[in-house]
């Protein structure tokens, strides 16, 4: 029996590691700023202002943003573009119909895109932190940007004013007989309105906010979660001392 | 029927109440003949937990789907929209809405647990046939009832899995593209299907579940449980008639529940709260992308507790069925040249052979998938009449056959990790071979099952006091 167990045991763990690593490009990790509500509200901002044009989050309330410490008067303010009742969801600007003749897709809606995007080579939101993070000039292409994390988006380098030009510098390695071009670094090509440090620091609270965003009972399911184990660990101890108290009868 | 019981004018009124019942519905007796006095063998170990929690578990996913029908739309144009509504705006919606995700795949493993329990200890045996087969049954309605349900969170994955598992039948000869057709209602999977599909999922197939665990009680209590040392606890009993080494169900049973349950919602709660999608296996990534019919994902791989069987379905390729023609062949041979049986029964065995060699050939492999994914399921239906071996319990059986259990635990574990995965060569080689041995287990298991010398079996079971 309990090598039956211990046998089973080994080849549930064995078959944990399922998604094979595919992708050519390394996710960076995102940092962790869910607990963070100035960087999520800084994260709103930047998402209501680059994001919202042209993407919608349609499933998402403005007033809901009172989760991470924001008024409706806040709210009304500062991040109301296309409505002007804080009850509505992130509907966007952009006709879709145009949207697909400029870019070839409409752009997705990005609601739970965070959740979306996991897989084998991170979470979603590291998935967006590296791909927001990997834009570079290519005039091939009709919107002039390409990326490494997503070779060939449709979607142009929208926040390059704060990024500035980026230029991958690669090294070529020879192995088994043929050259292969791996990246290395990057290269500033044009400065942008924040240096290299804060742009990142800018994009970790955007895809922080999308991660919260995307389910945001997150952070109340966590804090619940705790009380629930607690409580269940307390009963779990009661229901065991009842179980022997009546078993211990039984010869 | 039970005679009229008068009881005295000055009994309390509780006893007066339940008298005036019991002389109308037979509360009392149930209570005895299902709880009190249900005598329960009592060397139980864990694993019996699983069958009380399947029940719970049961319990979770219709009161939990009850409260997500209030909310979900079964539209495909809103039905993703809908779930979103219940994640954010439904107040609670959240964690009803994964309490039933997450009480899908725990339906999974706490009914694998379950049959795996049956498996090794004999408990499909003489005479709890009939409890097996509902139990079966159950499974079948069970994976109906979880594929059907997968569609209505109308995501890539829901979508492009019902599309592909929904395309299978029409590689059934004849009748399958109409039966593809009828199942889902369009030409492909649509808002008419995910209507049917919401249909069969909250009110046709649960209605068939209850019925069925109902059943598998009756039967069950009719029987009385088998235990680990696969011993019939009724063969000794006590001058009242009471198995000697039987308990009560309540209180000694309850009470031992109360804790297998309270075990079990740490797991299942700690999912819930911690990590509902755990790392993709229970709500998959893809999912969370809305349904679009003009893009196929690059990889479609069903849910976790479908997998060992979808990878059966893609080892039977065509160069698979050459494997199976001689397996049919070898079969024949035996059957007809080892076999002590008459010269008609051989004719048979012959011509049957041949008309399955000829249909194996003239048919495409893709078919003969389905029939080898649907078999792997039907095959459980026939366990207590390929079985054996002359003791029950996998505790008196011989050595090697614990080994070959758990080269069958190993193996059903390799078909699902590579029902995961996406086709390749290897992958394929290694499920092809794996699919033999999950049918040569079942298949030659009439033979396997008798050969070996068995311990000696106890008179009575064994048990440590606690």
């Amino acid at each position: 029996m309990k090598k039956i167990i211990l046998s089973m045991l080994i080849s549930l763990a064995s078959s944990l590691p399922v998604f094979a690593n595919t992708d050519a490009f390394v996710w960076d990790k995102a940092p962790n700023k869910l607990n963070d509500l100035g960087a999520l509200q800084h994260g709103a901002k930047l998402f209501v202002n680059y994001c919202l044009n042209c993407h919608a989050a349609s499933y998402m309330r403005f007033n809901r943003l009172t989760d991470i410490g924001l008024t409706e008067k806040d709210i009304k303010d500062n991040l109301l573009f296309t409505t002007d009742k804080v009850g509505e969801t992130m509907k966007v600007a952009m006709d879709p119909k145009q949207a697909k003749d400029w870019f070839g897709n409409t752009p997705p809606d990005l609601t739970v895109i965070a959740r979306s995007r996991s897989g084998h080579g991170g979470t979603g939101t590291d998935y967006l932190y590296t791909y927001l993070r990997t834009y570079y000039r290519d005039e091939g292409k009709a919107t002039g940007w390409n990326n490494l994390a997503f070779p060939n988006a449709a979607m142009p380098n929208v926040l390059w004013e704060l990024q500035g030009e980026r230029k991958p510098l690669y090294d070529t390695i020879e192995s088994h007989g043929h050259e292969t071009q791996v990246f290395k670094s990057w290269q500033q090509v044009t400065p942008g309105k924040l240096n290299p440090a804060e742009y990142d620091e800018a994009i970790a609270d955007l895809v922080n906010y999308m991660q919260w965003m995307s389910e945001p009972a997150q952070n109340t399911r966590v804090k619940i979660g705790v009380w629930v184990l607690m409580f269940l660990l307390v009963f779990m101890f009661i229901a065991w001392r009842l179980n022997a108290s009546f078993w211990k009868e039984i010869r | 029927m039970a005679e009229f019981k008068e009881i005295s004018p000055n009994a309390p009124l509780a006893d007066k109440a339940l008298n005036w019942v019991d002389n109308r519905f037979p509360l009392s007796k149930l209570y005895k003949d299902h709880l009190s006095e249900y005598y329960a063998p009592k060397n139980f170990n864990f694993l019996y937990f699983f069958g009380v929690l399947s029940m719970l578990v049961l319990v979770i996913q219709i009161l939990t789907g009850i409260f997500l029908t209030m909310h979900y739309k079964p539209d495909a144009a809103i039905a993703f929209a809908s779930v979103e509504y219940i994640m954010r705006d439904v107040p609670w919606g959240w964690l009803i809405r994964y309490m039933h995700s997450t009480g899908a795949s725990a339906f999974f493993i706490v009914v694998y647990m379950h049959m795996f329990r049956g498996l090794i200890y004999g408990s499909y045996r003489k005479p709890r046939e009939l409890v097996w087969l509902f139990g079966c049954a159950i499974f079948l309605a069970l994976m109906g009832e979880a594929f059907m349900g997968y569609l209505l969170p109308w995501g890539q994955m829901s979508y492009w899995g019902a599309q592909v598992i929904v395309n299978l039948f029409s590689a059934i000869p004849f009748i399958g593209p109409d039966l593809a057709l009828l199942i889902r209602g369009d030409y492909v999977v649509g808002d008419a299907t995910l209507n049917r599909f919401f249909a069969f999922h909250v009110i046709a197939v649960p209605l068939v579940l209850l019925g069925l665990v109902v059943a598998h009680i009756i039967a069950l209590h009719e029987v009385g449980s088998n235990n680990p040392d696969g011993i019939e606890i009724k063969a000794h009993k006590d001058d009242n008639g009471k198995p000697l080494d039987g308990i009560p169900f309540h209180p000694y049973y309850t009470v031992h529940d109360i804790m297998g349950v309270m075990g079990f919602l740490l797991v299942f709660t700690a999912i819930i709260f911690f990590a509902p999608e755990f790392g993709g296996y229970f709500l998959e990534y893809n999912n969370f992308i809305p349904a679009d019919p003009l893009k196929t994902p690059l990889h479609i791989a069903p849910v976790w507790y479908f997998t060992p069987y979808y990878s059966m379905l893609r080892a039977i390729t065509s160069e698979m069925m050459y494997a199976l023609i001689v397996c049919v062949i070898a079969a024949a041979y035996l059957g007809t040249t080892r076999a002590a049986i008459s010269n008609t029964l051989k004719t048979a065995i012959i011509g049957g052979a041949v008309v399955l060699v000829g249909a194996m050939l003239a048919i495409d492999a893709k078919f003969w998938g389905v029939v080898v994914m649907g078999g792997a399921v039907v095959i459980l239906f026939f366990l207590p009449w390929l079985d054996n071996c002359a003791v029950k319990s996998i505790r008196y059986r011989p050595n090697w056959h614990k080994y070959l259990y758990v080269v069958f635990v190993i193996d059903f574990f390799i078909l699902g990790y590579l029902g995961m995965q996406p086709p390749s060569a290897i992958g394929e080689r290694v499920s092809q071979v794996g699919s033999l041995f999950y049918f040569g287990f079942f298949l030659l298991m009439p033979w396997w099952s008798r050969l070996g010398e068995t311990k000696p079996v106890p008179d009575r079971v064994n048990f440590v006091a606690h």
